[in-house]
């Protein structure tokens, strides 16, 4: 199994738009475990009597 | 499926096993993509940029079907008045925006080296998923402009839906424009006859971006149901 | 039909009443035409090749003038609430606005874009093809408008977020008006692109009233 990274010429615009990607899809990752997160924490009663769901 | 999960503590349990397994899965279907993608040769025509579509079209598969996704909880949200199902229509309106902003830039960073140009106006594909976007755009900026949520629900869902009827028409509208115009043979993406070694990873990069999506829309909805709750207890703080 | 005429004269009234009427809309389309010279350099030959594409474009953009007013005076002083519990219903007082918005703001501007075209040096003979698709995508745009417009009832920023809402609706009738005046000029075949135009402007009037009052009444809850 060889794997291929020659881009030659187009590597500009293969890494540019696997780049992008990452970013982009990364970015919504991030963010949304960050929300969920925080929303969780928030949700949690200051005076605990009920176990988190 | 659907009913039994509207109840929101059926959800929040379902969703705690199956968001991770959506995401395991996401992460083990997109390492098996790349490397079925990157042990693919170059293609006859396009050469290496050959590459871009195993993540320019999963992209826009996924614009769409995020769009439907959200117009089908507006829906339920409009129709039977339900805070989970706005919930998860607001859940998908950024994941939506997301991956339409990478399907366009990741076409037009594959249309340079392939047909010439950054952009094709007068194509179908590409000017749905553009408006797609702004279709995105719009829900999120009527959402942030409402600031009471009870008033909120509605609006989105009304435009959502609206939007939802208008996509087909536009994808129609520049299909018959171009008619007029005999546009630029466009390169076709994933086109009927597409080769098994390309095909495959496209398939996999397709189910990987869908059950990534699964698993990140899953955590969103969670994290709305937190927001609620946590708004809910500061109301009755303040009470 | 009494109490839709009723209607409809109200929104008349109230459209001229708010100040000239068409007069802001038309002044809009103006002043960027006469900006496209400028924006664009000298060249006239080029100028006179963008003319009909530029003043369609412009025509749908003034339509977005003054929506922000179609629902919101009687929303702020409480006759959408009279309206809304009236016995009309809310439906037809949203038909009635909306045709009111396209008979006082977009069919006006519909018959200034001939002349806007003939001022860029456009050609003359598309007249008719420009009023044409002019009065019917006019009709869509106020109707889609409506819909943008009663949509933001009650939150800030109206103005620009109903452009923001309503501009990817746009799209369709302007692609198809585009296409109509295009053809025209080009000798092909314009009866297609201006029927599904025509076909679009009656679908959005007869829907978009549901939407309209849809939303209309989710703001006043």
């Amino acid at each position: 199994m060889s794997f291929d990274f020659d881009a030659g010429k187009y590597a500009p615009y293969v890494w540019g738009a696997y780049a992008v990607s990452a970013l982009i899809l990364g970015g919504l990752v991030a963010d949304t475990l960050a929300r969920a997160r925080r929303w969780r924490r928030a949700a949690r009663p200051d005076a605990s009597t009920e176990t988190a769901p | 499926m659907i009913p039994a999960l509207a109840n929101p503590d059926r959800f929040m349990a379902f969703s705690r096993w199956a968001a991770p397994l959506l995401g395991a899965l996401a992460a083990l279907l997109l390492a098996a993509g790349l490397v079925l993608d990157f042990t693919a040769p170059p293609d006859a025509r396009q050469g290496y940029a050959v590459h871009i579509m195993f993540i320019h079209v999963p992209a826009a598969w996924m614009s769409l079907f995020v769009y439907a996704c959200l117009g089908g909880a507006s829906f339920f949200s409009l129709v039977f008045r339900h805070a989970l199902a706005r919930a998860a229509a607001r859940a998908a309106a950024p994941l939506g925006a997301g991956v339409t902003a990478a399907a366009l830039i990741t076409g037009s960073l594959w249309g340079k080296p392939t047909w010439g140009a950054w952009w094709v106006w007068g194509d179908p594909r590409l000017t749905s998923v553009l408006v797609l976007f702004l279709l995105y755009t719009a829900y999120m900026a009527l959402d942030a402009a409402i600031e009471d949520e009870a008033r909120a629900a509605p609006a989105t869902a009304i435009l959502a839906l609206v939007g939802l009827i208008n996509l087909p028409i536009v994808h129609y509208s520049v299909v018959w424009w171009r008619s007029l115009h005999q546009g630029p043979s466009v390169l076709r993406a994933g086109g009927p006859s597409l080769p098994p070694v390309y095909l495959t990873p496209l398939l996999i990069m397709g189910l990987a971006y869908l059950t990534g999506f699964g698993a990140l829309w899953l955590v969103r909805i969670r994290g709305e149901v937190w927001r609620r709750r946590a708004a809910v207890m500061a109301m009755r703080a303040a009470a | 039909m009494s109490g839709f005429s009723l209607i409809l004269r109200r929104e008349f009234a109230l459209a001229f009443a708010g100040g000239g009427g068409p007069l802001v809309a038309i002044g809009f389309f103006l002043a960027m035409t006469s900006l496209l010279p400028l924006a664009l350099g000298g060249s006239p030959e080029r100028l006179a090749g963008v003319a009909p594409g530029f003043a369609w474009l412009v025509l749908a953009l003034a339509a977005l003038i003054s929506l922000e007013r179609m629902f919101e005076r009687d929303y702020e002083d409480g006759s959408l609430d009279l309206i809304a519990l009236g016995p009309a219903p809310l439906e037809m007082a949203a038909f009635a606005k909306a045709l009111a918005q396209w008979a006082t703001t977009t069919a006006p501007l519909a018959l200034v874009a001939p002349f806007v075209v003939a001022a860029l040096g456009g050609k003359t003979a598309l007249w008719p093809i420009i009023t044409a698709a002019g009065l019917t995508g006019g009709l869509a745009f106020a109707f889609l408008g409506g819909i943008g417009a009663a949509l933001s009832l009650g939150s800030r920023r109206g103005g620009i977020l109903i452009a923001v809402i309503v501009l990817p609706l746009f799209t369709p009738p302007v692609i198809f008006g585009a296409g109509a005046i295009e053809a025209f000029g080009a000798g092909l075949d314009w009866k297609t692109p201006l029927l599904f135009l025509a076909a679009y402007a009656l679908a959005a009037a007869a829907l978009s009233p549901f939407a309209m009052a849809a939303a209309a009444r989710n703001a006043l809850s």
